[in-house]
């Protein structure tokens, strides 16, 4: 995408230098049919054309869609803390760290208990909007164990500095442990 | 009467008052459009401060130099002052002063209309002003999202100085549109046809309309948000029935649009002034006017990706990701439409042309980066960072200051009377285009890298130490050149130094007034048989000074002018404009006295005003008019023409028109607001409804009736001679009952506290109410006007304004009534 920018940027620029090029008299430089419908209608219309279609190929990839194993998880945020909740360990909850298990696709549902948030892990997906009332859901998979940083992106007055919060995947054993409920054991 | 005698007796027709006093009294678009200039620029000058202190601030990590409760109003502030305060009035400022010169005239159409504009803007602007320097500013971003700014999470007066501020600045706009779209549509030089019009003004008839229907979708947002926090009803709190997202979308309505009102002006400047300095003509005249319109109604269906992160259905998300995409074409048409003009001509590299090729540079980027966004998966990682912030710079500074620069340069000569002594605008150019590039570019990459917008501080280990660096150097760069350009103007100011006449070789007519013009601008009307009519006819400007076009012979004390047909531009009217009055200023204090009630909440001075507000409206068109038929008045060349009260179509029933659209807009975004609530929020169905009611069916339906029959009825008999006041009594019974029906309807709703139903339904009825109470008082006026002997069968153009308003007042509450009671005879 940048480069195909890059590539628009200097062909228009060396069309306005090129401009400058003193020509013989009377010669004609190109009418309305070359300028508005060559350049100013085709063009565009077939570069957008390709990017469209680029960006719903790319979007379709990143719906969410019914897999067997996906696990669902709960994300409410508050001014200035989410909490996490597991439908699967009633009554669990984790304040500013989300575990999930690594190499499994992850449901996040997400909604707030004031004003509007934002869940955005950037390594993992993008953002999406925690809205009073509403509740989005937010495919993430991490592929690897480790720990990934995430932050709220919407900005949500003093205090926004610093809301951040951390994903924990785990690995297949760590998550057992976790679902047993033994925290300890779990692996930060 | 030779020239100078001419010169001296229209000099004192149309001046102002003498000495600075003069401001408060001035009505005419001389002064007003330099006073709205002068005002902007000086918000600019506010506002890029306020920038700096962003700049400083994020220069280093953890860097200590204000804490988040000031460094919040800070950002929120420098980007309402720059859209509110600095841009939109500086293109009514320009417009206002450079459209009657181009079209060959001598004012707008409503005089004191732009000067009331003027004040609302002065004293709206002020509130805010205030609220910076007493620390108390707005705090919750530019967008204003509740429930952040909602009385619960924003308890202060912060939130309320810029609902309440910014909606009385907004005045200014929409009265600016209706003046400019009626002034483009009938005020122009006899033969100037609409493919005969300069370019500039077909792009701020484009930019009017967008304003009319871009606007109130806002405007009604800040009432329901303000009225949520004055009086508890609940539009956005979903506990009762409201939704914060029904804000998004009313603000995006207009959020989007706005930037196309910025743009389109900026593109009319570029259309303007790059032909000239390639000393040819603009390149596919009727494209670019064709595209002009295109951006402007694509840009209505595009809102939608201000949103793409708060869960709209995948459908909506192609949907308008493919329509954001798509504004590209009608502005690469533009853009090429320029880069062929300077093919077809011989560029040079002139002060304005530097800053139109700033543009070009920057705009195209901005573009691109803009394209980028509307990829969906793209802005849903770098939506609400650095490179959003970055983005919309590009398009903002690029597309619009850049531009306005080129402007400035161009046009300053012509209102100055001067040249340029010191060369510094080079190097001033110089200084911007690298100050912003590295700024701003630099931000993209922070943005790439994850760093979020708004944030007060980072800390090292984040990793944007340097990036931010650089982009506070560059923007200290930035802000050097801009003060060059101050620094310049001051010089020009100071420096006599006379500039030779038309000195960039233009066609257009603004060329063709004394350089500074005089405050009638032209002597005599030009008659335009040329899009640039000063390139047909160098000799014009002398021609005109002698007298030898339409109305070179002054008329008593009387401001005078054409008004022409729409498309042909064919002469059909003869106009008088009143003169200096300080109705604007003291209507204007007025209205500001309403809002100020109720930002300090004493409520019971709101009522009052508003009275206040009506009586003053009441002189306003009082004072117009005469006790006689003046019958077909001379208006030079051989040619004879009814004045404006002894027409159909008045100037009034024109602006009303288009008043209306932007009325009938507001009304529209209401609906949407109650569909949308109906059918998105979450706590819909209400618990309670409304109790329909047979008798206000029936009193609504007699009301609307008579207020449709009552005018025309009034017409009908003051055309044949007999007395009108019965048909206007029968209108003003019909408001009184319409009034009446729906005050009886809200007895019947729910608390408007209670739930969102309620509430909406409170401000449905309060809008026909109020209609109600304008028509009623339109009729009134109207038997006072006739027993005080201000019509007749030939003066008739008051009487045709009041249809217009009957009719609408009449639909609206039809629909009010279908809109309260269907719902629940359906359920
Ligand atoms: C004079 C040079 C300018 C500089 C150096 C500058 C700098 C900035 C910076 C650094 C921010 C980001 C604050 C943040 O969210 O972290 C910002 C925000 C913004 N700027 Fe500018 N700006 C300039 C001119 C303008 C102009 C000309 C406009 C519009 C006509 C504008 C409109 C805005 C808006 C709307 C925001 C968003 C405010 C918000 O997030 O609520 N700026 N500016
Ligand atoms: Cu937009």
């Amino acid at each position: 995408m940048l480069a195909a920018a890059g590539a628009i940027v200097l062909l228009v620029a060396a069309l306005i230098v090129l401009a400058w090029r003193r020509q013989p008299a009377g010669a004609k430089r190109g009418g309305e049919r070359v300028w508005i419908f060559g350049l100013g209608l085709a063009f565009p219309a077939v570069v957008l054309a390709a990017l469209l279609g680029f960006g719903l190929v790319i979007g379709e990839r990143l719906m969410p869609r019914t897999a067997p194993d996906i696990l669902r998880v709960g994300a409410e945020a508050r001014r200035f803390a989410w909490t996490f909740t597991y439908p699967d360990l009633p009554g669990r909850r984790t304040d500013g760290v989300l575990h999930v298990p690594a190499g499994r696709p992850v449901d996040v549902a997400i909604t707030t208990a004031d004003v509007i948030h934002s869940f955005w892990v950037p390594r993992l997906a993008g953002k999406l909007d925690a809205v009073p009332g509403h509740v989005n859901v937010l495919r993430i998979e991490a592929e690897q164990p480790g720990t990934y940083q995430g932050v709220s992106a919407e900005f949500s007055g003093t205090g926004y500095d610093g809301f951040a919060f951390t994903v924990v995947a785990h690995a297949p054993d760590d998550w057992a442990a976790f679902m047993s409920g033994n925290e300890t054991e779990a692996r930060q | 009467m030779n020239a100078l005698a001419r010169h001296r007796r229209l000099t004192a027709i149309w001046s102002s008052r003498p000495g600075w006093k003069g401001l408060f009294s001035t009505v005419n678009h001389n002064d007003v459009g330099l006073m709205f200039l002068v005002t902007a620029f000086f918000y600019f000058f506010v506002a890029g401060v306020l920038a700096m202190l962003i700049r400083a601030q994020l220069a280093t990590p953890h860097s200590a130099f204000a804490g988040p409760e000031i460094y919040n109003q800070i950002f929120t502030m420098h980007g309402t002052l720059m859209m509110f305060l600095f841009a939109i009035p500086a293109i009514e400022g320009m417009a206002i002063y450079l459209l009657p010169k181009m079209l060959g005239t001598r004012d707008l159409a409503y005089p004191r209309l732009g000067a009331y504009g003027y004040w609302c803007y002065f004293f709206g602007g002020a509130m805010l002003l205030v609220s910076l320097l007493l620390g108390i500013a707005p705090d919750g971003g530019w967008f204003m999202y509740p429930p952040l700014t909602g009385k619960v999470y924003s308890p202060g007066i912060n939130t309320d100085f810029w609902l309440l501020g910014i909606t009385f600045v907004e005045i200014s706009a929409i009265s600016a549109a209706v003046e400019f779209t009626v002034s483009i549509l009938r005020y122009r030089a006899p033969g100037m046809s609409l493919s005969k019009m300069p370019i500039f003004a077909w792009y701020m008839l484009v930019t009017s309309l967008m304003i009319l229907t871009g606007f109130p979708p806002l405007i009604l947002g800040s009432i329901l948000l303000e009225l949520e926090r004055t009086f508890g009803l609940p539009f956005f709190q979903v506990e009762l029935g409201g939704d914060s997202l029904l804000w998004q979308h009313l603000f995006w309505l207009f959020g989007h649009p706005e930037v196309y009102i910025i743009f389109l002006p900026a593109a009319g400047v570029v259309s303007t002034i790059l032909p000239v300095m390639a000393s040819t003509t603009l390149l596919g005249y009727r494209y670019v006017v064709a595209a002009a319109v295109a951006l402007a109604i694509l840009s209505f269906g595009l809102w939608v990706h201000h949103m793409f992160t708060t869960g709209i259905p995948h459908m909506g998300l192609a949907f308008f990701s493919a329509a954001s995409t798509l504004v590209a074409v009608p502005t690469s048409v533009q853009v090429f439409a320029w880069i062929g003009t300077l093919w077809k001509g011989r560029p040079q590299l002139r002060l304005p042309m530097l800053h139109i090729l700033g543009f070009f540079a920057t705009f195209v980027i901005g573009g691109l980066t803009g394209v980028m966004v509307a990829v969906v998966p793209f802005d849903w990682q770098v939506h609400d960072t650095a490179f959003v912030t970055a983005h919309l710079h590009y398009v903002l500074f690029g597309g619009f200051v850049f531009p306005l620069l080129a402007a400035l340069y161009y046009w300053l000569p012509l209102a100055t009377g001067r040249a340029r002594f010191f060369r510094l605008g080079e190097v001033a150019f110089a200084l911007i285009f690298i100050g912003f590039h590295v700024t701003f570019l630099a931000m993209h990459f922070a943005g790439l890298m994850g760093q979020r917008r708004r944030i007060s501080t980072y800390s090292p280990e984040d990793g944007w130490t340097a990036i931010n660096l650089i982009s506070s150097i560059g923007g200290f760069i930035l802000a050097f050149g801009l003060v060059m350009v101050l620094i310049e103007v001051v010089l020009h100011l100071v420096v006599r130094h006379r500039a030779p006449r038309n000195l960039w070789r233009a066609g257009t007519l603004e060329w063709a007034t004394a350089m500074l013009p005089p405050a009638y601008n032209f002597a005599s009307l030009p008659e335009v048989d040329d899009r640039e009519p000063l390139r047909a006819d160098p000799d014009l400007p002398a021609r005109l000074a002698r007298g030898e076009g339409y109305l070179g012979e002054p008329n008593g004390m009387m401001r005078e002018t054409l008004a022409v047909d729409v498309a042909s531009g064919t002469p059909e009217h003869h106009v008088i404009y009143p003169g200096n009055t300080h109705l604007p200023i003291v209507l204007a204090a007025v209205t500001g006295l309403f809002f100020l009630a109720l930002l300090l909440k004493v409520l019971w001075v709101a009522p009052l005003a508003m009275i206040g507000v009506a009586v003053l409206a009441w002189r306003w068109v009082w004072v117009l008019g005469r006790r006689e038929d003046a019958g077909a008045v001379s208006v030079g060349c051989g040619l004879s023409l009814p004045t404006i009260a002894e027409v159909d179509r008045p100037p009034g029933w024109w602006g009303s028109v288009f008043l209306l659209v932007a009325d009938a807009t507001l009304f529209g975004s209401l609906l949407f607001g109650y569909a949308f609530l109906w059918t998105i929020a979450p706590g819909w169905p209400p618990p309670e409804w409304i109790a329909p009611s047979a008798i206000v069916v029936a009193l609504a339906g007699v009301g609307v009736a008579l207020s449709i029959i009552g005018p025309f009825f009034a017409t009908r008999a003051n055309a044949g001679g007999s007395n009108p006041a019965v048909g206007l009594a029968l209108s003003l019974a019909g408001s009184a009952a319409i009034a009446a029906a729906l005050v009886a309807m809200l007895m019947m709703a729910p608390s408007p506290t209670g739930h969102a139903y309620g509430a909406t339904l409170l401000v449905l009825g309060g809008y026909g109410i109020l209609h109600a109470i304008v028509v009623a008082l339109m009729a009134a006026f109207l038997i006072a006007r006739v027993r005080a002997g201000y019509t007749s069968p030939r003066r008739r153009a008051e009487i045709a304004i009041l249809p217009v308003w009957g009719a609408y007042g009449g639909g609206i509450a039809v629909v009010i009534l279908l809109a309260a009671y269907l719902p629940v005879a359906l359920s």
